[in-house]
């Protein structure tokens, strides 16, 4: 009781810092920022120029996937495709590109893709009410099979006559040296932070979540918001394939390959409740990038790769228990 | 001239006859008890105002017009708002935005409106001062006490100029003291003229604050009359079939 009562003060004296220790993006973003403080002082490699440019970059391509994703969890909705609709996007620009069409037809035709995709996932999961990871798990089959088809299963890395302005976009650097994707995928997180906080279809998106019968019979157009849902999910893969292929300047059948899950956890890790309602764009970020600091962080300490499942583990683990202690809290008072 | 006027209604659902030959008028600022057990045809009933169903036979009217509905939605255009028995709230959301939800206000120019926080606060702040509830507008509906989820529930009637309030089962699963800040707030609502169908299970409630009570049995209207020239026994037993029809 004391504890609580203690609690209710706080919460009165400082409401920023009551705001800020319930949201579980902020924890997390102490733990990266603690181990990017140890790793500067246990390490002579992390803190240099090169390696934080390579470390920002690499998990924006899980975190721009996480944004759409995160969005999508939040309406109580699940998307493993995302993995094989990165891949077959990533190959139909190869694949346009390849066959001598411009940058801006090659991007027109992957994104298109990816939004067609995410439409029939949308309107099966909305109109014929299949459950979404019964829906997700097929296009996860479907879409990669029909990356192997465009391509023949080849590996594509001449994209024509814009080849160089594909590799600038995913490759470049133009401002103050932050990789160009570091560029997109904070771009991507203002916008997403801004239309689920702003907009009517954010708003939607949280109700649909915490309780989907309430926002039918209020008046909330659910199917129609659900099926925009998993088109945004769709096209955030579309626009990570795009930069991701720009930065390998190659394109694989196993591009992302597994992706689903990394991208999931970094939206659960950042504070997406599986169970629908609760979510924000910069936990989706931020648990992206947990993430990758701990894996880059173990190839700097000198530990073996394969223990990187286990900390990524142990933290998607630590993040829901963290949540479920701080609801029995709730329940209580 | 009525507010609501049920014409001789009947639901059929294939071979069942849900409702049979039902009329009903409503009084602006009157409260109606509809009673009955279950599969009486209350919940039928409703859904026909509400927009959910379209009768089989008989007309409506709200305000001597026709009212011919196609979507729930259209209810509320009409002047008809719904409290719904699990109140239909989203626990994730502030009491504001469940207030507003699927009516949110916004500002801004063409396709660019973004959510209008400040005025929708505001605006809930005021309908819980009118509903005397202590409500606060930014609180999660999670933290709640049922009787300020009920008064959340209700306050979304009071942003459009709701005519007439359906509520199901508004006391069935609250504390004793929750009940009676319900009832309050039923009253309150009567005397700004809204007219209310209450239908309720709980017999004390009906005779406390409705005017008349209304008693469906297998899809008929057995009884139709003002509280004071009837009983709780009479009812019971008009519910129940002992009495066949009120006098």
């Amino acid at each position: 009781m004391d504890i609580q009562f203690d609690d209710e003060v706080k919460r009165a004296r400082f409401p920023l810092l009551a705001w800020l220790t319930s949201r579980q993006a902020f924890w997390v973003l102490i733990a990266v920022c603690v181990a990017c403080i140890f790793l500067s002082f246990a390490t002579n490699s992390f803190a240099t120029s090169n390696n934080l440019f390579n470390v920002t970059r690499n998990f924006t391509f899980v975190a721009v996937i996480a944004l759409g994703m995160t969005i999508v969890i939040i309406t109580g909705g699940i998307d493993l495709s995302v993995g094989s609709v990165l891949c077959l996007c990533s190959m139909i620009l190869a694949v346009v590109m390849h066959a001598g069409y411009s940058i801006e037809v090659g991007i027109a035709a992957s994104l298109g893709t990816a939004l067609l995709i995410g439409a029939i996932n949308g309107v099966l999961i909305a109109y014929l009410d299949i459950p979404p990871f019964v829906v997700t798990l097929g296009m996860l089959s479907i879409a990669r099979s029909l990356a192997m088809v465009a391509s023949n299963n080849t590996v594509v890395f001449q994209f024509g006559p814009d080849h160089d302005k594909l590799l600038f976009l995913g490759g470049g650097a133009w401002l103050f040296g932050i990789s160009n994707p570091v560029l997109y995928m904070l771009a991507l997180t203002l916008l997403t932070g801004f239309v689920l906080h702003f907009t009517r279809f954010g708003r939607y998106v949280f109700a649909i979540g915490g309780n989907e019968h309430a926002a039918t019979v209020t008046g909330v157009p659910v199917r129609r918001t659900k099926v925009i849902v998993y088109m945004i999910s769709a096209l955030s893969a579309g626009i990570a394939g795009v930069i991701e292929t720009g930065w390998l300047g190659a394109v694989t059948t196993n591009l992302g390959a597994g992706m689903e899950l990394q991208v999931i956890a970094a939206a659960v890790i950042g504070g997406a409740n599986l169970a629908g309602g609760i979510g924000t764009a910069f936990g989706a970020l931020i648990g992206s990038a947990l993430i990758e600091v701990i894996r880059n962080s173990l190839g700097l300490l000198g530990i073996s790769a394969f223990w990187q499942g286990t900390f990524v583990g142990i933290f998607i683990i630590v993040a829901v228990t963290f949540d479920r202690l701080r609801n029995f809290g709730f329940q209580r008072d | 001239m009525p507010l609501l006027e049920l014409q001789n209604i009947s639901k059929h659902f294939g071979a069942i006859h849900a409702l049979n030959d039902v009329s009903l008028s409503l009084e602006p600022g009157q409260v109606v008890g509809l009673m009955g057990d279950n599969g009486a045809g209350k919940s039928t009933m409703v859904k026909i105002i509400a927009g959910n169903f379209r009768p089989t036979h008989g007309t409506m009217r709200m305000e001597g017009r026709d009212l011919s509905m196609h979507r729930p939605i259209e209810a509320r255009q009409h002047g008809i708002e719904i409290v719904h028995q699990d109140l239909a709230l989203c626990d994730n959301l502030s009491a504001a935005a469940n207030v507003f939800l699927g009516r949110e206000i916004r500002k801004g120019f063409g396709p660019f409106k973004i959510l209008d926080y400040a005025t929708m606060y505001r605006r809930a702040g005021q309908i819980f001062a009118e509903l005397r509830s202590e409500t606060r507008p930014r609180d999660l509906v999670r933290q709640m006490s049922g009787g300020q989820r009920q008064a959340v529930a209700i306050a979304r009637t009071r942003i459009a100029d709701a005519k007439l309030v359906l509520m199901d089962e508004p006391t069935a699963a609250i504390s004793v003291r929750q009940v009676a800040e319900v009832l309050n707030l039923i009253r309150l609502l009567r005397d700004r003229g809204i007219a209310i169908v209450l239908i309720s299970h709980r017999m004390p409630d009906v005779f406390s604050v409705a005017d008349r009570v209304v008693v469906l049995r297998r899809g008929r209207k057995v009884a139709d009359k003002p509280v004071a020239a009837s009983s709780p026994e009479e009812v019971t037993g008009l519910i129940t079939g002992a009495i066949e029809h009120a006098l």
